[in-house]
């Protein structure tokens, strides 16, 4: 009879639920800051002058986001091991989103550098600025406005596809529902409150970003 | 003469020959009045040109005409039928037959060629069949002499070329009236003329109702039966183009004509 | 790796992801087209339903949506989805209210003054959607539609997880078989850059042509531009 919505299963779920947002946000934290930096590094890569560090660069980073989240995750889950990396789930899923993301962020950084006028560098080369200091006080400041909406969305992605660590276990959100569903045989609550917990999350998110983006982005 | 009543209009609009009658008209944009309580009419078959500073509500006044836009006040008849205060989208859309409209920027469709720029309403719309759509639109291509454009697209012709297909797109629709709204404006000097002279020679040789807003006061002076002159959104003064241009009245004509004649 | 694995697993593995591609890409160009289009009505409950539909579908996970009807639905309806439906189901509903964006905003794209050429020669508003809106803005969807195939096909592989046959679960009985992990999810990523290089490409012919039917140069427009 899971037809019949039933609160009590509801509230049964809730322990559960919450350890598993608490997880759910782990991940997002860690996986973000890690693709924020791998993504920095990348687009460095990708604006090297020597042809030699970007066009590696561009294939790894090409591969990376052209292929599945969820075969790169089980790549690292089964191969790691092999290579006598040892780490855990929650660790390999983490770093698992960081790497997919980063390829993203990557060209967030690119485009956001891109987008600063030609007149800005030449500006700061007439003016003979040295190089972290056209870097930190022209282009940066200039195309953080740009940068910072466009990562936040990408965060908001990244959440939405935290629920793929459930595929090595990971007691995220959706994993801790299908535990729940398994031991009651309850699959209808614990599953839509899994799914309205993203909406609910994921909503107000993009609000806020898209007041943001109309603040930063003239 | 006052200025609310610059043609005064007469009681019962049904009863007169008159094509479009505005009657006490008002357009605001925010806290900006560009149409104030206007009253103005036109008979069928006249040439009537729209003269005055920019700003001064002549626009407005062809894009009411053609419901791009709603007055906040006022009725608006087009051939005894009520345009405004609306009575329903369906009525709207038969009104909006008889009206035809060519646009500063020519506003033609680019993923068109030049012919099914102009065939595709009378289609559409009217019903006609493809071929006499076809004969139809190449007389007029003939007529503003761009016969052997036909299977062009828009953008591959110049701004005067583009404007003349606009034109002939419009006059497809046999409309009754046709509005003019500063056709000229966004063309390069050397192609006013062409257009200009097309439009001459359907003045003379049609009995098409004109609504004209312009800045070219010879194609004003030639074509014109009425010229009314805005000022603030209202008509300061009205005649035919020997008087207005020749012997104006009011201090802000002399002041506008000083200016661009 | 043996033949027998590529002929009995992966292959047919390889076929179950192309379908899946192409018919969650169908439902989600409906539902794009429907929603997007929806979102320009005159009306403000048809935008705002619509809207609210767009926030849904992209403010959910895929997965929690292909859980949810795959295990929840059938309690509701009392019959249940083929798993292949449930996949393209979630896939299709997702994926198109990202498309819905695309759509919207293409439309927003085509100037205004073409609508009102549209209204001074008495074409109804589907007329005008039909034969001068969506003739000029679907050129303009194509690249971003070709970014959500791409997501799009990358989503299929969730479905291994519902246990349906496609590449991704074929890999993971290889690595059962074989014990060779590294070997076939080396293989079984190739085979998605593959597919993803093979779309992109397709797109990118797609919208040559597409942008030459209202008059644009594609290779015009990008060397005229920044570089």
């Amino acid at each position: 009879m899971n037809g019949n919505w039933d609160w009590s299963a509801v509230a049964d779920f809730m322990p559960r639920f919450w350890d598993g947002v608490l997880l759910t946000l782990q991940v997002l934290a860690l996986g973000s800051l890690l693709s924020f930096s791998l993504g920095l590094v990348w687009a460095f890569g990708l604006r090297s002058a020597s042809r030699f560090v970007r066009w590696p660069v561009n294939v790894v980073t090409e591969f990376i986001r052209n292929t599945p989240l969820l075969v790169q995750l089980f790549f690292l889950f089964f191969v790691l091991p092999e290579w006598g990396v040892q780490f855990s789930a929650l660790t390999t899923g983490t770093v698992a989103i960081g790497l997919h993301y980063s390829t993203y962020t990557a060209q967030v950084y690119k485009a956001g550098i891109d987008a600063v006028p030609v007149g800005q560098w030449e500006a700061a080369t007439a003016l003979s600025l040295p190089a972290h200091r056209t870097w930190f006080a022209v282009i940066l400041p200039q195309a953080i406005r740009r940068i910072v909406p466009a990562l936040g969305n990408y965060v908001v992605s990244m959440l939405k596809d935290t629920p793929l660590l459930a595929g090595i276990s990971v007691l995220e959100m959706l994993q801790q529902a299908r535990l729940e569903s398994a031991s009651t045989f309850q699959y209808t609550e614990p599953l839509t409150v899994v799914g309205v917990a993203f909406i609910l999350i994921a909503y107000p998110a993009s609000l806020l970003l898209r007041a943001l983006e109309r603040r930063l982005v003239r | 003469m006052s200025a609310e009543n610059a043609i005064p209009a007469p009681e019962n609009p049904a009863a007169t020959d008159e094509l479009i009658r505005f009657d006490n008209v008002t357009k605001r944009f925010g806290k900006n009045t560009v149409l104030d309580n206007l009253c103005f009419s036109v008979k069928p078959g006249k040439h009537v040109t729209l003269i005055g500073p920019s700003g001064s509500g002549k626009t407005t006044i062809l894009r009411l005409l053609m419901t791009l836009m709603k007055p906040e006040e006022g009725t608006i008849h087009v051939n005894g039928q009520q345009l405004y205060p609306t009575q329903g989208e369906k009525q709207l859309r038969e009104i909006r037959k008889n009206i035809g409209m060519v646009f500063q920027q020519f506003n033609l469709f680019p993923n068109m060629t030049v012919l099914r720029n102009i065939t595709e309403a009378p289609v559409r719309v009217l019903g006609l069949s493809k071929d006499e759509a076809e004969q139809r639109a190449r007389d007029l291509l003939d007529l503003v002499g761009l016969g052997d454009r036909c299977d062009a697209k828009p953008t591959q012709l110049s701004g005067g070329q583009q404007q003349r297909v606009a034109i002939a797109r419009a006059l497809a629709m046999r409309p009754q009236v046709l509005l003019l709204d500063e056709v000229t404006s966004a063309l390069d000097p050397e192609l006013v003329a062409g257009v200009l002279d097309v439009l001459r020679d359907i003045a003379r040789t049609t009995d098409i109702t004109m609504l004209c807003v312009t800045h070219e006061m010879n194609f004003a002076r030639d074509i014109s039966d009425d010229v009314l002159m805005f000022d603030s959104g209202r008509v300061i003064e009205s005649g035919p183009p020997e008087k207005i241009f020749g012997d104006p009245e009011h201090e802000r004509t002399r002041e506008f004509l000083g200016a661009v004649l | 790796m043996s033949g027998g694995l590529w002929q009995h697993w992966i292959l047919p593995g390889i076929w179950t992801t192309v379908q899946l591609t192409v018919y969650s890409a169908l439902l989600a160009a409906v539902v794009a087209f429907g929603i997007g289009m929806a979102r320009t009505h005159r009306l403000w409950v048809v935008r705002f339903l619509a809207g609210v539909y767009t926030e849904v579908f992209r403010g959910t996970s895929a997965l929690v949506l292909m859980f949810w009807l795959f295990f929840v639905v059938p309690g509701l309806i009392g019959w249940a989805f083929v798993p292949m439906w449930a996949a393209v189901l979630a896939l299709g509903l997702s994926y198109g209210a990202y498309g819905a964006e695309v759509v919207r905003g293409a439309l927003a794209s085509v100037a205004p003054a073409q609508r009102e050429a549209g209204v001074a020669l008495s074409f109804t508003p589907w007329q005008r959607m039909r034969l001068i809106l969506l003739p000029q803005a679907v050129p303009e969807m194509i690249p971003p539609f070709s970014n959500l195939l791409v997501e799009l096909l990358k989503g299929t592989a969730l479905v291994s997880l519902l246990g349906i046959g496609d590449v991704s679960f074929a890999a993971y009985l290889v690595r059962l078989a074989t014990q060779e992990s590294a070997q076939i999810y080396s293989v079984t990523l190739v085979i998605y850059f593959v597919i993803a290089f093979l779309l992109t490409r397709g797109m990118k012919a797609v919208e040559r042509k597409a942008k030459a039917g209202i008059g644009i140069d594609v290779k015009a427009q990008i060397s005229g531009g920044t570089r």
